[in-house]
Formats: C-alpha cells, structure tokens, sequence
C-alpha cells in the first residue's frame, strides 16, 4: 500500500479538533476550572509551609505539575471519549468504511488530543501568572516533555476507547488508572519527600517523569536527570504506540 | 471485466454461531441486484465482510477486482455502503458531515459540487446547515445515502434502506436509486420489501441461514416458480373436499387456492367449484410473486 490518504488524515484530524472545540467549555474551560481550584486551595493552605526546591516557591512549584496533570487527563479523555462515543453510537463505522489506515486513524486521534492537552496546559499557564510569575527556563525542553506525555496518554485513550464498550469502562480506566497515576506522581510534593521506598518506586513510573520533566522545563532541575526525564517518556509512548497500531491494524474490536 | 463484487467461499461465524457459510456471488457490473432472507439469514454480516466491517474467517472477496483486504483502498474507493442502523455523528451539520467523510476518501474541494448535487437529489436543501441530532428519521436516512456517496463510488450497497420510513420518503429513496443504477452505479440492495425488489432488481441472491438458496434472475426465479393463484367468490360458504389441500388463504366463500402449474388443472378446480361450492360470483388469477416465492424457498429450507 503505497503512500497516506494525507487528504483523509488532514479530514479526520480537523473532525476530531472540530469536535472538542464545539464543547470548549466541557473539554477546555472546565478543566483549566478545575485546576485552577486544586492552585487555590493549596495556595491558601501550603503556600507559606513547603518549599520543595530552595528558591522556588510552592505555588510556581505546583503550577507546572497541575499543568502536566491536566494535559495528561485531558489528552487521554480526547480520544478515549471521542473512540468510545463513536462506538456506542455507531457512527465508528464513518471512519471504518473509508479507506483510512491504521496509521491515519492512529496519527489523526492523537494529534487531536495531544493539541487539546497543549491547549488546556497553555491556558492553565497563562492563568498561573495571576498567581505568580512563571518564567520558563528551557522552554523546549517543558514544550517536548509535554508533546511526549500528550501522546503517551493520547495513545493509552485510544487503546481504551478500542477496549470500552460502554463509558463505564471508560470511566474505570480514567478513575482507577489515570487519576490515581497522575496524582501519585509528584503534582503536589516532590519524590524526594516521600519515604525511600516510594521514592524508589517512582522511578519505574512513567507518569512521574512526565511531571518531573515539565518541571525540568520550568525551573531547570528536577527530580531525575532532565533527558532521562524525556527518554523515558519517548520510550513509553513508542511501546504504546507499537501496542495501539498493532489493535488498529487488527481490528481488535472495531472489525470483529 | 471484472465483477462489481466478486464474493468466493466466504464463512463467517460469531461463537458457535456460523453466519456465513461458504457463501458464493458474483454481481456484474450495472447490475441491479436484491440480497434478501430472512432476518438473521446473514444478510448484513456478509455486506459487513464485503465493506471491511467484519473480518471474514475464510474466503475472498473483491470490488470491482480488488482484493478488499489485500487492496482495502482501492475496494473501498469503489464501494459506497449506506449502513442498516441510522447512526450518525451529531457534533455537525449536513453539509459539514458530507463534506467530512468525502474528505475521508480522499476527495478535496473539488468534491463539493458533486455534495451539492446530493443535498438537492435527496431533497435535503433546507436542511443543509442543520446538525444530524436534529433531523428526522428519515432525513438520518436520506444524509447516510448521502454519506455513502460522496465519493462517487461505482458499486453502492443499501443495507434496507427504507427500513421505517414513510411511503413517500420511499418512493423518493427509489426514485434516486433508480437514477443511480441509469447513471451507471451497481446497486445492491436489502429490503423486506419483498414487491420493491421484484419492480427493481434484474438479479436475485437468497441467503439462508448463512447459505445462498437461490441466485439468479428475478424473472427466472418467478417463472420457475411452480405455482399460480386463484382468488374465488363462491355462492357456497364452504370450500369443496376435494379442493380443500389447495386453500392458502380466505374464508366464507371468499378463498384463496394455490395451483401446482404441472398437477392442478385450473378448468377441473373451476368446474368444481362451479357445480359444488353454489357457483362462481367473481374470479381472478395471479402469478406468483417474489413473496410467494421467498416464503416457499426459506420454509422449505426450514423444514429440511
């Protein structure tokens, strides 16, 4: 099979940036809300007791990890929710028809996602400068971990949506999987803190280096060295590809 | 030339269940042709294999020559399928949706004046800029035909098309159908229509239980058909002993008789019912139709 429908790929990418632009409020605003509640709370409560890196102070410490925890939520909510409507409604079968590829379909769901994830971290960090200045230290760096970890969880949305049959199913990856592995990965304390086994143990989660290397971006030193931060990120999301481009090519549950 | 579908061996089964089984059909091209059984008969799985929704377990399918697993693009390029369920995507409106799935295919800008063309053919001018959520059943129905040829495919397969809409949205349906098949397109179509298929379709398939039962063409299947029908008022509210194996239908003196062309004598069985059954107030005959036909062959595979 030679070459990409590129005018099919280009259709499908705009169709899944076109559908959560049309809800912006659910799938944009409600999540930057969302955060931003999370930096308040925790301003009021913490801001005065922690300093978890010497000169920085625990609301610019925070920003960038509530950054990272939303991108990660919200890129995997795109194409898992957008994958797991289709299904359910049946309407799936408008991109099963065409002939679209593994490939286009794989690329199209997650530049969606990885574009909304970027949008929601971009305007979450515009709102953390009313809280406190936010300069960015390696911009490309913060830029890379976050394109890296989007996809990763672009990608693990899309393996969802291929697995649910309903949105329960949905919801239960979201609940008991990515919420608990975001949360637990540093958004609000850094690793060193918590006791060696823990900390230890962080270094085999991936979620962990994707929070650990936006701060990276952001401040210059993090947790874990900052390439290995983004080499492991990288690694993740080929093995994640690899396992979602091998379910699309097979129709595993799309193509029974 | 090579068949608009060329469909060798295919089998297909979901558990224990074998929804298809070693199914065989070709379907020239320009042909207008009726895929009918009974529901569950296999109907829609084998359109599923066909369109790439289904994974067949053996056999080989193509379009127009292609290969639809080895050459998907090019067999999906050439297929247009308008799907049995009525689904639709409701972030958009008609007009953005046709223009979406025509992109799908690859086609560009340079399709939309063919999407115009489709809004008017199936009347959906005033609804052009509305989103699919807020469309009638049927106006779902008209945008799916719509969506299933946006890309001009030459081969368009409608899964019961008029399943639950009205009679004039159906006459409208074939009415378009028709102009399509004159413009050049191989339709094939499912219906439980079954007088819809007879007027329209050249060529008959019918699958039961996974099996094709017949296939050739409709004017073939009916006149092979051994039977003829008699419709008779008799002055007598009782039908004749003697006539009583052949009552399909009717009661008190208005009956329905089924006559085997090759046994039943139809001047005896007027005779009959002349000098037994008070007389013959009014009388009419009438050939099989599809229906008759597709009742005999899937009972009559039902009871093997």
């Amino acid at each position: 099979m030679s070459g990409l429908n590129w005018i099919g790929l280009r259709t499908l990418l705009a169709k899944e940036i076109g559908r959560f632009m049309k809800v912006a409020g659910q799938t944009i605003t409600s999540p930057v809300i969302t955060a931003v509640l999370y930096l308040v709370v925790f301003q009021q409560v913490l801001a005065d007791r922690v300093e978890v890196y010497p000169g920085v102070d625990y609301v610019a410490f925070l920003i960038p990890g509530l950054i990272m925890m939303s991108v990660i939520q919200n890129a995997f909510a795109n194409s898992a929710s957008s994958l797991t409507q289709s299904k359910i409604m049946g309407n799936v079968v408008f991109i099963l028809l065409p002939p679209l590829s593994a490939l286009e379909i794989f690329l199209a769901f997650t530049g969606a996602a990885i574009l909304r994830a970027l949008l929601v971290g971009l305007v979450l960090y515009l709102v953390g400068w009313l809280f406190t200045p936010l300069p960015i230290a390696a911009p490309l760096h913060a830029l890379t971990a976050a394109i890296l970890a989007a996809g990763c969880l672009a990608v693990m949305g899309i393996i969802a949506g291929i697995l649910a049959d309903k949105f329960e199913h949905m919801a239960a990856f979201q609940n008991y999987l990515i919420m608990p592995l975001s949360f637990l990965s540093g958004v609000f304390y850094s690793v060193q803190d918590l006791p060696p086994f823990w900390a230890q143990a962080s270094a085999f989660n991936p979620f962990f280096y994707m929070i650990d290397g936006l701060r990276h971006g952001f401040f210059g030193y993090s947790d874990a060295p900052g390439w290995l931060g983004l080499v492991v990120v990288a690694g993740f999301l080929a093995l994640l590809s690899a396992i979602a481009l091998t379910m699309l090519a097979r129709g595993v549950r799309l193509r029974p | 030339m090579p068949a608009a579908l060329h469909i060798d061996q295919v089998s297909k089964s979901f558990g224990s269940l074998k929804a298809l089984d070693g199914v065989s059909l070709e379907v020239a091209q320009g042909d207008f042709f009726a895929l009918l059984g009974p529901n569950g008969a296999g109907k829609s799985t084998l359109i599923g294999c066909i369109a790439g929704l289904l994974q067949k377990d053996a056999g080989h399918i193509a379009v127009l020559g292609h290969d639809t697993v080895r050459a998907y693009r090019q067999a999906r390029r050439h297929l247009g399928v308008v799907p049995q369920e009525l689904v639709y995507d409701p972030f958009f409106t008609v007009e953005k949706m046709l223009r979406i799935q025509a992109g799908y295919f690859g086609c560009g800008r340079d399709s939309w004046p063919w999407i115009d063309e489709l809004i008017e053919g199936l009347e959906l001018g005033d609804k052009r800029e509305s989103t699919l959520r807020a469309l009638s059943g049927g106006m779902k129905r008209r945008v799916l035909i719509a969506q299933a040829l946006v890309h001009r495919p030459p081969v368009v397969i409608l899964d019961e098309p008029t399943a639950g809409v009205d009679v004039e949205l159906r006459r409208g349906l074939w009415h378009f159908t028709r102009r399509l098949h004159d413009e050049g397109h191989t339709i094939v179509l499912t219906t439980h229509y079954l007088e819809e298929a007879e007027s329209l379709c050249r060529n008959i398939a019918i699958l039961d239980r996974g099996q094709v039962i017949a296939r050739e063409s409709t004017r073939d299947l009916l006149a092979r058909h051994p039977y003829r029908f008699l419709e008779v008022k008799t002055g007598s509210q009782t039908l004749p002993e003697t006539l009583q194996p052949l009552q399909v239908g009717g009661t008190q003196g208005q009956w329905e008789l089924r006559l085997d062309k090759t046994r039943d004598d139809m001047g005896a069985v007027l005779d009959t019912l002349n000098s037994q059954a008070g007389g013959i107030r009014d009388v009419r005959t009438r050939d099989a139709r599809l229906e008759d036909v597709f009742v005999e062959m899937t009972s009559r595979e039902a009871r093997r």
